[in-house]
Order: structure tokens, then sequence, then C-alpha cells
């Protein structure tokens, strides 16, 4: 291995380029992040004859515009990395689109090959190209392959290869851009050379060319490199506008766009592309559209697919969530048997056993979740999904894109937040994205379920159906319309335009769903397991310290030894054997009895207890006391962990989620509950503060801590303005 | 031969593009896309809301909505 190249693939999003890669490195990948931006980035190694080369997978960009994250990303790249070799992938069914971005690497003048993907499309489609002219006519080398079957790689490499080696100088392409702007070019390209304007990083001509299509990220590069020559050029370059709109009624930039097409075009016509089928006809997957995406059959096939997706991801991995809860309760069991009791067994099994397992506990359900999202992108109906949706979510500010997210998190009653805050990864709109995520937890997940399923159950058990289908729907009108709001204020700005490709579809391949599920997963274990483990202790150590103090434990052991002590002999005796008498029962009845009001003790002296009880003043305007404040205090780790703290807030010891009869009957029974207070509480648990999981997620995903914060103290002021306004004006009524 | 926005246009309607009346940003994403002056374009297809529309040029399928279809002015067969 004596000799390592960097080599950048890069491409039209659909080309193929991930397909390529996967098949270059298969598992020898990993996926890191471009600093600052969501952009994943993937790295991979790759050898050939003697030579070990890095691979990099460039986002898919349709041009070097910087129009989104995924373009600036890439530009960059290439001007700070400077790889020895570009492997330019473009679509042969496709051609005259995919070229234009090959235009634009030639304009850069980085070292490159193309290559030539899908021949068996386009030849399939009646398109005929002859690779050896094209390359010949481009001046580049041109490797036919097909990325699915591998065919052709092998070649490909190995002329990449050589280009690495010997084209180490960037040599920019010149072509027209017609009389006008050619000979303005020549004159700044000489102003720019002399006072060597950014020319350690970029060619003079590329840096004029970025000036005439007003390029700002290359703008105010130039601004902080020399404002002098900086000003200069965009003087000129205003000239030259003024003028053109004048008399053409044109500009610059559409100039030079027009001008790569026409330069694209001439070499196409020297008999480069043929077609030998009429190019009108109706593809097979033009055929699949016209029923997919037909007025009234469209909306109904995608709500059967977002509803079977939803089916699957939910209902088979209940199993293997099952087989990770049992492994977790075993563990905990074990570390409960072999350890003593005391504050180190409590935290391994409270703190860390309980924490690491609700993290891990979610892996088998983000994992059907990202093979059915990897399934339906790959194919290419998520594309069809956001084009059907978009009127209706474009309304509240939203993307077409989003539907998926809102479903996965809980749009149709019982998904998850975290794989749905993960999903709007799909979405290319930066400001529509950060609605969905901030939005997406406030559907109803499968963890608030129970608890609000307890809550009717206790209050509302007349319309059971009714009232969870109004939440369902309740939940969807208020993230909609808090989505608008933001768009209005803190993410205030135009829609993204929506030009959006639609694909043909293709039967995905095996290995590429495996490599994406499996990707996704594991940077959900490594980012959500850290994060978790921490807050899971801490919240620990909030609910049992500072535990009691010692005259009240003397108190409950003065009381303990007292029913011990008004049992005769006998049933003490039955009750150290285990032999079950009536005696033993009622004795051991009257134990755990105290035992629980020990807890709900000890949990109301700590320190999470003394938050809820000082929390009062103020919760009181909801209609929340103490006891209904530790509870929420707890779902802000997990909103299933609502129940069991409410269990021993009310004495009841530890309430199972999946049994909550006894809790339900002590709710109604209690003076201090009543309808307008439970519905309070249903629209506090709601709305507040995502689970700790979801904000890992949403920090994550949004690239900033700050935005773990706002979904945090934003959801949580906002659930509590409802919940005062419900409870203030349900006291009033009823 | 008469001239129209993207939006007025039928489906399965054939035309080629006389003008992209916006600049900036969005004007070079549309261009790049292959929506220039001279283009051949036929309409696909419209979202169950009449909104985005799917055009067809360049041998692939490009949606865009009705706002911006706006800016993209064609001539048409009568």
């Amino acid at each position: 291995m004596a000799v390592k190249f960097n080599m950048a693939l890069a491409g039209n999003p659909n080309a193929g380029k991930t397909t390529l890669f996967n098949a270059l490195t298969g598992s020898r990948q990993h996926v890191g992040n471009y600093p600052g931006v969501t952009v994943d980035k993937k790295e991979g190694v790759y050898t050939v004859d003697d030579f070990s080369v890095n691979l990099i997978d460039l986002p898919g960009i349709y041009s070097l515009s910087p129009y989104s994250e995924e373009e600036v990303v890439a530009r960059d790249y290439l001007v700070e990395n400077r790889p020895d070799v570009v492997v330019n992938i473009v679509d042969a069914a496709n051609l005259e689109r995919n070229l234009y971005l090959s235009c634009q690497f030639m304009e850069m003048g980085v070292p490159m090959v193309i290559a030539l993907n899908m021949m068996d499309v386009a030849a399939k489609r009646g398109i005929d190209v002859h690779h050896k002219k094209l390359a010949k006519l481009l001046g580049v080398p041109v490797c036919p392959i097909v990325a699915r079957s591998g065919k052709g790689i092998k070649e490909l490499m190995q002329v990449a290869v050589r280009v690495a080696e010997h084209h180490k100088v960037w040599q920019p392409l010149n072509i027209s851009y017609g009389e006008e702007l050619d000979s303005l070019i020549i004159d700044l390209k000489a102003k720019v050379e002399a006072a060597a304007f950014m020319t350690c990083d970029y060619p003079a001509s590329w840096t004029v060319l970025k000036y005439l299509e007003e390029d700002d990220l290359h703008i105010s590069r130039g601004d902080d490199d020399n404002p002098l020559i900086s000003k200069e050029l965009q003087k000129e370059v205003a000239i030259i506008s003024e003028h053109m709109e004048q008399t053409i009624s044109s500009a610059p930039d559409a100039m030079v766009a027009d001008h790569r097409y026409g330069f694209i075009k001439s070499i196409l016509r020297q008999n480069v592309m043929h077609y030998t089928i009429d190019q009108n006809r109706m593809h097979t997957s033009d055929k699949i559209d016209m029923v997919v995406t037909n007025r009234f059959a469209g909306p109904i096939i995608m709500l059967l697919i977002l509803f079977g997706v939803y089916k699957f991801t939910f209902t088979y991995s209940a199993i293997p969530v099952e087989w990770c809860e049992l492994f977790f309760s075993w563990l905990g069991g074990t570390v409960d048997s072999l350890l003593a009791d005391g504050y180190m067994k409590s935290m391994l099994i409270s703190g860390v056993i309980d924490g690491i397992g609700g993290v891990l506990g979610f892996v088998p359900l983000i994992m059907f979740m990202f093979f059915c999202i990897a399934l339906l992108e790959d194919s290419g109906y998520l594309a069809r999904v956001a084009y059907m949706m978009d009127r209706i979510f474009r309304t509240f500010g939203l993307h077409g894109s989003s539907v998926m997210a809102f479903i996965i998190s809980g749009g149709i009653a019982g998904g998850c937040a975290v794989p749905g805050v993960m999903a709007t990864r799909t979405l290319r709109s930066p400001r529509e994205r950060m609605a969905t995520l901030l939005t997406v937890p406030f559907m109803n997940c499968g963890a608030k379920l129970p608890v609000l399923a307890l809550l009717i159950g206790a209050f509302f058990s007349e319309n059971k159906a009714q009232y969870m289908f109004f939440l369902t729907l309740l939940a969807w009108v208020v993230a909609l319309l808090v989505a608008k709001v933001l768009r209005m204020t803190l993410l205030r700005g135009e829609a993204t335009p929506f030009v959006l490709e639609l694909p043909p579809y293709r039967v995905p391949t095996f290995s590429g769903l495996m490599i994406h599920t499996w990707e996704k997963t594991w940077q959900y274990i490594k980012k959500a397991g850290t994060v978790i483990l921490g807050i899971s202790i801490i919240l620990w150590a909030m609910m049992t310290f500072p535990g009691l103090s010692s005259e009240q434990e003397a108190v409950f052991t003065a009381r303990q030894e007292a029913i011990l002590g008004q049992q005769s002999p006998e049933g003490v005796a039955g009750l150290e054997s285990g032999e079950v008498t009536a005696e033993g029962r009622a004795l051991n009845q009257a134990l755990l009895q105290l035992a629980n009001v020990r807890s709900e003790a000890a949990l109301r002296h700590s320190i999470a207890g003394q938050i809820g009880t000082s929390l009062e003043s103020l919760s009181q305007y909801a209609g929340f006391d103490w006891r209904t404040n530790i509870a929420l205090v707890g779902g802000f780790a997990a909103k299933e962990v609502i129940i069991s703290t409410l269990g021993t807030a009310y004495s009841l010891g530890e309430v199972d989620p999946e049994a909550t009869g006894s809790l339900a009957e002590t709710l109604k029974r209690d003076s201090g509950w009543n309808k307008v207070k439970a519905f309070s509480v249903i629209v506090f648990i709601m709305f507040y503060a995502p689970c700790f999981v979801t904000v890992a997620c949403i920090i994550k995903e949004a690239g900033h801590w700050k935005w773990g914060w706002f979904a945090m103290a934003f959801n949580t002021a906002f659930a509590f303005s409802l919940s005062t306004f419900v409870y203030q004006i349900g006291t009033r009524l009823f | 031969m008469a001239k129209i926005l993207v939006r007025n246009m039928q489906k399965h309607q054939q035309g080629v593009v006389t003008a992209v009346k916006v600049g900036g940003i969005l004007g070079q994403r549309i261009r790049e896309m292959g929506l220039m002056p001279g283009s051949k374009i036929s309409v696909q297809g419209r979202a169950p809301l009449y909104d985005p529309v799917a055009i067809r040029i360049m041998g692939g399928t490009l949606t865009l909505r009705n706002a911006e279809a706006d800016y993209i002015e064609v001539e048409v067969q009568d």
C-alpha cells in the first residue's frame, strides 16, 4: 500500500451515488457530520491495485450554487480538502441535466472522471450514449458503469487512480458565456490575478464567474479577503447587469446558466446521444405515477402505505422491544439479588439499568422505522408523498415531506417522537425542517397513551374511543398551529422553493437498505445513549435524596415494630416460614401498606418532591397538586414514569403502566380530582416538554443545544398556559 | 402559437419555455434544473390539490409549486 489518494464522489441526487459508494466500500464506511451542519459525511476505504483510496461521499447536489447546505458543504470540501480526484457520477438516462454539474466541476478545474451510471436503464429507455465520443469532446475520462450490479466499477477506479496520479494541477475549463460577458471575464480575470485575489484557494476565472452569478457566499468571502477588489468586481458586475437588463432583459447569472447548457447541448448534438425510441413514450415509472399520484387513488394509496409503515414499525418491533425489556428487567433482578440494599444498588437499578434500558428499548423501533423510510426513499415513493401533501402542509409553513415525521411521532396515536425527530432528515429545507422537528413531539406517542388512557378511563369512561380520537385530532391541530406560529416568528422566512425531482421508481437493493438502516440506528445508540445515562442518574438522585430524616425514619421503624408486635408468635413464625395463613396475609398487607406510606413520605421529602411542593403555588392555577407535580417532573425523563410516580405519590407502591386499575380507582375517589382537573392534566401531558431521549435527538438534529432548551421551556410554558386556561374556564363552567 | 404560464397548461400539454421571469437564487435553481428559454417541457400531472405541478423535462420529472411555475412562460401550440 504505497500510495494513498483522496477521492470524492459527487453527483446529482438519484444518480446512484450512494449505490456506488456502498458497492465500493461495503461495510468499511463510517458516517460523521460536517462541522456545524446536519449533512452526513460518509467516508470509506477502497483498495485498487497497489493504491489505497480514501473515499468521501459528498452530498447529492444539482449544482455548485449555494442553494442548500448540501451544495455549500460539497463546494467547501472540494476547495478546502483538494481531493486528488473527483468521481462525478452521472445518470446516463438523464444526461443533459446531470452534465450541468459536471460542467461546473470543469469550470473549477478539479481532476475528474465521469462515471456514466445506469447504462442499462438508458438502454431500456432507448437512449444510446457513446461514452468514448463524450470523453473526447469533454476532455475528461468517461467510464460506463452499472453501480447496482457492480459492472465497470473496477475499471472506473483504475482510471480514477491514473487521473489522481497525473493531474496534480487544477485546470479550469473556459467556455464561452456570450460575447459581452467573455470580454468582461477576461478583464476581471486579469484584475483578480494581478491582486492575487483568493487565488490560493480558487481559480481566478471561477471567482469571476461567482461574482457574475452574484453568489453571496463567495462574495462575502471576497469581502473578508480584500474588500477593495471585491467592491470593484461588484461594481463592474452591477454595470453589466444593468446594461443587460435594459438591452436584452436578461441577467449575467441567467446568461451563464444558458451558456453552460449551450455547451452541453453542443456536445450531445455531435453524435454523442441517440434516441432509438420516441422520448414522449410513457415509461413504466410514468405508468405507476398515473395511478399512485392520481387525484383520487393517490391519497388513498398514500394513507394505506403510511398506515402500513406505522403498523409494521410498531407491531413487528413489539417482539424485539419486549426481548429488550425482558433482558433489562432480568438484569435489574440479577443486580437486585446480588447486591445488598442501599444507594449503590438503587442507583444501579433505577438510574443506570432503567436509563440504558430506556434508550436501548427504542432500538428495535428505530431500526424498523429507518428500514421503512429507507425503503420509501430508495424506491422513490417518499418524493411522491411530499408532492401530494405539500399543498396542505405549506399552509402551516411546513413542507410536503413533513408528513412522515408527524405520522411516526404519533399522528395515528401511538408512535414515538424519537424516530419522528430523526425522520425529519429527509427534509431539505432548513426552516421547514426545524418547524417540523420542534412540533412533532406534540403528537400522542406510545408512552403518553397509557397515561391518557388512565385518566380517560377514570374520568371519561363513558366515551373512551371518542375521547381518544378527539385527543389525536387535538394533537394535530395544536402541532400544525404551533408550527405556523413558529414559522411566523422564530423561524420566519420565505417558504423554501419546492423544486423537487420525482425520481423514477426503482427497486431498492437489499444491501443498501441494510446499510442505511444500520448506520442511522448506530448513530442513535451512540448519541442518545451517552446523554440519557447521565440524565437518568440525575433524575434518580432527585427522586431519592435527601431521603427521610432520622426522626421520620424512627417513626416508621417504630410503626413497623408495632405491627410486628401485635402479632401472635405463630403469625410471625408463619411470616418467616412463608406459610400462608390469614393472619400472615393480614400482616403482610399491613407491612406493605406501611412501606408504601414510607415511600410516599420519602418521595415528598426528596428534591423532586420539594420541587413539586414548591411549584404548587404556581401549578394550582392549572389545578395540579404536589403529587401531580412530582409525577410530571418524572415525566421529563419518560412519559411512562408519570404513572409509576403517581402510584408512589398516592402510596400505592410501584404501579405497572399495563395494569392501572387501582390507581384509576384511587384518583376517582380522591376529592382533589375531578373531570376538569383530569382534562387539564391530559392537556399538559400532551404538550409539555418532550422526554429526554427526544430532547437529545432534537439537539442532535437541530445542531445546537439551545433548541433542546427551547423545546423544554417553550413546550412546558405553552402546555401550562393551555392547562391553566382549561382549568380556569372549566371550574367556572362546571 | 400562444404564450401562457405553466399554471395554465393542460395535463400532457407540451410547450417550449420562452422566459423565466425571476432572478436571484430561485431563478438560478429553476434554470439549473433545465427550465430555461428553449427547453421543451410537458405537464405530466398535478398533485391532488392542483398544486404542485409535475413537469417532464430533459427525460426527468420535476415538481414546482404554482407560485414558482408562475415565473415560467411557455409557448404552446393552439
